[in-house]
């Protein structure tokens, strides 16, 4: 297996518009790096520079220390899933998947074995004979990943590979491919902008906006340590909770406009970084399982809301509270909660809290 | 209503060519009295005889059925080729090429005709087979429907390909010319047909009857045979009979492989 080493890369379709601008980084053999983002922020042109689909106008693109951005796409030794299967309409599975050792020439019966072996693996034994069409969503892309795999290729490039599937087959095949990379220990550069699916699969997450890196990091890092309002806005479900008021030593806490104010409990504004926001603006971002119902966390100190509406989902419930303009999300056990439309308190846990510059966008390291 | 209608249509474009048929079969000078026979009194082949050991039928038959085949392979592999260039490879000046080519659409082939058949007299190519293939072999309309086709295939079956490692020619070859066979049919027919059943070219640039087609030998035939309406349509039947045999037999492809072609693209 291979590592991939991306340095300085950069791609422009138009003067106006950079797809990619100046990312580096490095995927180490045997690592699963899921690239996640919005739509047209970079990812998929990334994965397709690395697959030699497209050409990268600055930059070097090394895997196993090996530049290879100039070089075709079958010279790499890749391997490539698609989003829609691309399997080829006209060949049988068993066809599809050993297309491509047959052109590297590889001899019929050693072909057949590994083509066997994949199939069984993938659980495809049985639909060796039949034609895509003959086969389900599922079906076809457990074949697109056969076709992968018999290759053997030093990296695997996936581009949103089961959005096309329905909810309980993406489950499924989710784990499928988690088990699959770690079962044969492959490098796979995965690009989504599902976050569950970026959550459950990667080592490690990319996240991208606007062709630019945003954080690289594990997936829970991402999570609980957000680079920067994009990142903390892109992770969970539902949304980050964005507070944005004055930073009052005293506490401290937050001065909201209407009088409210939010004591950040744990935080340290008399040192570090945040010591210098002090009397200034902040954003404060406060997950939907750092707020809970003041009864349920009685030592904390209490926010009046208004309960808007519940959502059940059986074994959590969202709030969504109005506090003054704002409209918050608690995350909260479903049993024993107040009616809608009637006042409530809030509250935070403590350390829970991720502050952030609102002229930058950038966290504001609280640890300090 | 509706349907006796259209049998009354199809009765009205069917009875030519029975009557054509049977005027075939009739003995000499049958087919001239007054009022005009419907149907044979005597069949016989005796027209058949006359077209094909007098008139030397049997060779034109020959030249036609070549030049439709080669024109038809020649001309399915060029238009092929390049429809499929324009709808899916990147090259500079693609799309104004092809806005180029979609402009000489408008030119009548009349127009041509002229500078066409100057240009093969200088190439030596007057009273020659090449010269009555040559203006056949690649066409506007072919590229233009290959191309509607092509376009609808996927990027990323060819990029699939292309990661698996097959070069430009394998994935023409063996990933794109297999998914576009509706419109190869299509494409087949209709050159096939426009190659038989063209007459004004191969009478501009065929001069020695050794390389008559069958139209332009019938063309001959009916000046030759004026009072003779039963070798005439004799000659006619031979004409027409095997494109429409062919069109009856491929007329499903022909017509999913143009509806295709326009939709999809």
């Amino acid at each position: 297996m291979g590592s991939v080493q991306l340095d300085k890369i950069t791609k422009a379709y138009t003067q106006a518009v950079c797809a990619v601008e100046d990312i580096s980084f490095r995927i180490d053999s045997g690592q699963l790096v899921v690239l996640l983002g919005p739509s047209g922020c970079g990812k998929t042109t990334l994965l397709r520079m690395i697959a030699g689909l497209e050409r990268p106008d600055t930059g070097r693109i090394l895997i196993d220390g090996r530049e290879v951005q100039d070089l075709d796409p079958r010279d790499r030794d890749i391997a490539m899933v698609f989003q829609n299967y691309a399997l080829y309409p006209h060949m049988s599975v068993a066809e599809n998947m050993g297309f491509g050792l047959k052109l590297r020439g590889m001899p019929r019966s050693q072909t057949q074995r590994r083509v066997r072996e994949a199939a069984s693996t993938l659980g495809l034994g049985d639909l060796l004979e039949r034609r895509p069409a003959a086969l389900s969503g599922g079906q076809r892309q457990r074949v697109a990943l056969g076709r992968a795999l018999v290759r053997e290729p030093k990296v695997f490039l996936l581009d949103e590979p089961l959005s096309n599937l329905d909810a309980p087959l993406r489950a499924s095949m989710r784990m499928e491919i988690a088990r699959l990379q770690r079962a044969l220990g492959v490098t796979m550069i995965y690009v989504t902008h599902d976050q569950i699916e970026a959550m459950t699969l990667g080592q490690r997450i990319v996240v991208m906006n606007e062709g630019r890196v945003q954080q690289i990091d594990t997936p829970m890092q991402v999570y609980e340590r957000p680079a920067n309002l994009f990142v903390a806005t892109a992770l969970g479900s539902p949304g980050i909770n964005l507070l944005q008021g004055r930073l009052d030593r005293q506490g401290p806490t937050l001065q909201l406009d209407e009088g409210l104010s939010l004591p950040l409990a744990g935080l340290d504004a008399g040192h570090g970084a945040l010591a210098s926001f002090v009397d200034r603006e902040v954003v404060v971002g406060l997950r939907p399982e750092a707020l809970a119902l003041h009864r349920d966390m009685p030592q904390a100190a209490a926010l009046p809301a208004q309960l808007e509406v519940i959502e059940r989902v059986g074994n959590e419930a969202f709030l969504h509270l109005c506090m003054g303009a704002r409209h918050l999300v608690a995350r909260v056990p479903p049993q024993d909660l107040p009616e809608p439309g009637t006042q409530v308190h809030i509250a935070c846990r403590p350390y829970s809290m991720h502050v952030f510059d609102p002229a930058s966008g950038l966290r504001i390291d609280t640890n300090a | 209503m509706v349907l006796g209608g259209l049998i009354g249509l199809a009765g009205c474009a069917l009875f030519p060519l029975l009557w054509m048929l049977s005027v075939s079969l009739m003995p000499p000078g049958a087919a001239d009295t007054l009022p005009p026979p419907l149907l044979p009194q005597h069949p016989t082949l005796a027209n058949y005889r006359v077209l094909f050991a007098q008139d030397g039928m049997g060779r034109y038959v020959f030249n036609s059925l070549l030049v439709a085949s080669v024109t038809t392979l020649v001309s399915l592999g060029l238009n092929l080729g390049a429809g499929y260039a324009f709808a899916k490879l990147h090259f500079v000046g693609r799309e104004r090429l092809f806005q180029l080519l979609v402009g000489a659409l408008v030119l009548p082939a009349q127009v041509t005709m002229m500078p066409l058949f100057l240009l093969l007299k200088w190439m030596g190519l007057v009273n020659t087979y090449v010269g009555v293939m040559a203006p056949m072999l690649v066409t506007v309309f072919g590229i233009f429907i290959v191309r509607q086709y092509a376009r609808s295939l996927p990027d990323e079956l060819l990029e699939a390909a292309r990661i698996d490692g097959a070069g430009e020619g394998w994935i023409f070859l063996r990933v794109v010319v297999p998914l576009i066979k509706p419109i190869m049919v299509t494409l087949a027919v209709f050159t096939f047909l426009a190659s038989w059943n063209d007459f004004m070219w191969p009478l501009i640039i065929l001069t020695g009857q050794e390389h008559y087609t069958l139209p332009v030998a019938l063309a001959a035939l009916s000046r030759e045979h004026a009072q003779d309406t039963g070798t005439m349509m004799a000659g006619a039947l031979v004409t027409t009979l095997p494109v429409l045999v062919l069109f009856l037999v491929l007329q499903r492809h022909y017509i999913q492989g143009l509806l295709l072609g326009s939709v999809k693209g």
